[in-house]
C-alpha cells in the first residue's frame, strides 16, 4: 500500500460515524455483569434506574439520579439503558449521554428474551418503563419502583432501605 | 386467644396486606373479566359483550407514540388478517392519558388507524378505568381472552414474542402458540409472558 494513512483514517472516522464518540462512563454488559454489579457487597446506597432514550418519562426523571450522583458520597447511581433491546446500535445512548454531559455510570444491558431475565431483576418489574431499584449494599435491603420518580422520592427511598 | 396469637395473627395480617399492595394488582390468568365498552375510532361504541359469539378476543393495550408499539403496529395487523376469521379477531385500547402523551389523543389514534388501515377496533379508554380492571402495564400488553360459556376468561398475557427487533428472528410466538392450544382443546403452552415495553401512561391518583 502506498499510502495507509488515508485508509486509516476512513475506518476510524467511520467507527466514530456508526457508533459515535465511546463515552467513559458507558459499558455494554450483559445480564451476570449487571447483577454482579447489582450484588456485590458495598458501603454505598446502590441507586439502579432502568431507561431508554425513547422514554420520555425516563428522560424527565434523569436529572434526579445526575443530582444524587454528584451530591452523594453515600449514593452509587447506575443508569440502565435497555434501548439495545429495540434497536442494536448503541449510538443513539452515546449521543444522549453526550448532549445531556450524562456522568453516572451508564450500563447498556445486550440481552435477548426479556422474559428470560425480567423476574432476575425483580420479580415485581413487569418490564415497563422507567423502573428503579435501590439496594443497601451492605444489609441487601432492596426496594423496587416501577413508577417516575419525582423531586424528593429518591431521598426518601435511600431512607428506607438504610 | 392470648396476646402472644392476637399479635401473630395481627402480624400475619400485616404481612398479607403487604404483600397485596406489591403483587401487580388486574386480572390474573384464568379469571373471568367483566364486560366494558368503550369508543371507537369511527365514533361508534364498542363492547366486549359485542363479541359473544367468537371463540375469544386478542385484547391488545397500545399506542401511538411508543417504539415497541411501532415495532410490533405490523404484527398486531396480521394477527387480526390470521386469525379474525378462526374466532380470534383483535380489538386494541388505547389508555394513555394525552395530557401527558399528547401523540396518543383520539384525533391522532384515529389517524393511525385510517393510515394503517385497521380493520379491527382502536378504543379509546379515557377514565383508564378498563386499563387499571386488566392490570395493563405496557404497550403493547397482549390479554388473550377465550370465551367460557358465558364468559370472557384470560387464557394469556404478555408479549406477542419474544423479538420486538425482527418478528422473523422470533423463536417464540406466545400467542399464536395460546391460541393454537386453544383451538386443538390442549393447555396453552405459556400463559404468561414479561416485555421491556413503555409504561401506560396513567393519571396520578
Amino acid at each position: 500500500m502506498k499510502n495507509p494513512i488515508p485508509v486509516v483514517f476512513l475506518l476510524f472516522s467511520s467507527h466514530i460515524l456508526l457508533y459515535g464518540q465511546v463515552p467513559g462512563n458507558a459499558e455494554i454488559v450483559k445480564l451476570p455483569e449487571l447483577q454482579k454489579i447489582i450484588d456485590a457487597p458495598s458501603e454505598q446506597i446502590k441507586v439502579v434506574n432502568f431507561w431508554a432514550t425513547w422514554c420520555a418519562p425516563c428522560i424527565k426523571e434523569i436529572p434526579l439520579f445526575e443530582e444524587l450522583n454528584a451530591e452523594r458520597n453515600d449514593v452509587k447511581v447506575f443508569l440502565v439503558s435497555l434501548d439495545l433491546d429495540l434497536d442494536p446500535n448503541p449510538a443513539k445512548v452515546y449521543r444522549f449521554m453526550e448532549r445531556r454531559g450524562i456522568e453516572s455510570a451508564v450500563l447498556l444491558l445486550n440481552e435477548k428474551d426479556p422474559n428470560t431475565w425480567i423476574d432476575e431483576i425483580d420479580p415485581d418489574w413487569s418490564g415497563a418503563l422507567p423502573a428503579t431499584l435501590i439496594v443497601n449494599g451492605s444489609t441487601g435491603e432492596r426496594i423496587f419502583i416501577e413508577r417516575q420518580l419525582q423531586d424528593g422520592d429518591l431521598e426518601q427511598l435511600i431512607r428506607d432501605v438504610k | 386467644m392470648n396476646t402472644k396469637t392476637n399479635l401473630f395473627l395481627f402480624a400475619c395480617f400485616v404481612l398479607l396486606a403487604a404483600g397485596k399492595s406489591t403483587s401487580p394488582d388486574g386480572y390474573a390468568v384464568g379469571d373471568r373479566v367483566e364486560d366494558f365498552k368503550l369508543k371507537n375510532v369511527d365514533g361508534k361504541m364498542v363492547a366486549l359483550s359485542d363479541y359473544k359469539d367468537q371463540k375469544g378476543v386478542i385484547l391488545i393495550f397500545d399506542c401511538n407514540t411508543c417504539p415497541y408499539s411501532k415495532a410490533y403496529n405490523q404484527r398486531i395487523i396480521d394477527l387480526h388478517a390470521k386469525y379474525s376469521t378462526m374466532g380470534f379477531p383483535v380489538v386494541t385500547i388505547n389508555a394513555n392519558d394525552p395530557n401527558i402523551s399528547p401523540g396518543d389523543s383520539f384525533a391522532q389514534m384515529v389517524k393511525r388507524a385510517k393510515n394503517k388501515g385497521y380493520t379491527f377496533p382502536y378504543l379509546i379508554d379515557e377514565s383508564q378505568d378498563v386499563a387499571r380492571a386488566f392490570g395493563a402495564t405496557n404497550t403493547p400488553h397482549v390479554f388473550l381472552l377465550t370465551k367460557t360459556g358465558n364468559d370472557f376468561v384470560v387464557a394469556y398475557t404478555g408479549a406477542i414474542d419474544n423479538n420486538s427487533r425482527d418478528a422473523a428472528r422470533a423463536d417464540k410466538r406466545y400467542v399464536e402458540d395460546a391460541i393454537g392450544a386453544l383451538m386443538t382443546g390442549k393447555d396453552v403452552p405459556t400463559t404468561r409472558t414479561k416485555a421491556v415495553g413503555c409504561g401506560i401512561k396513567y393519571r396520578n391518583t
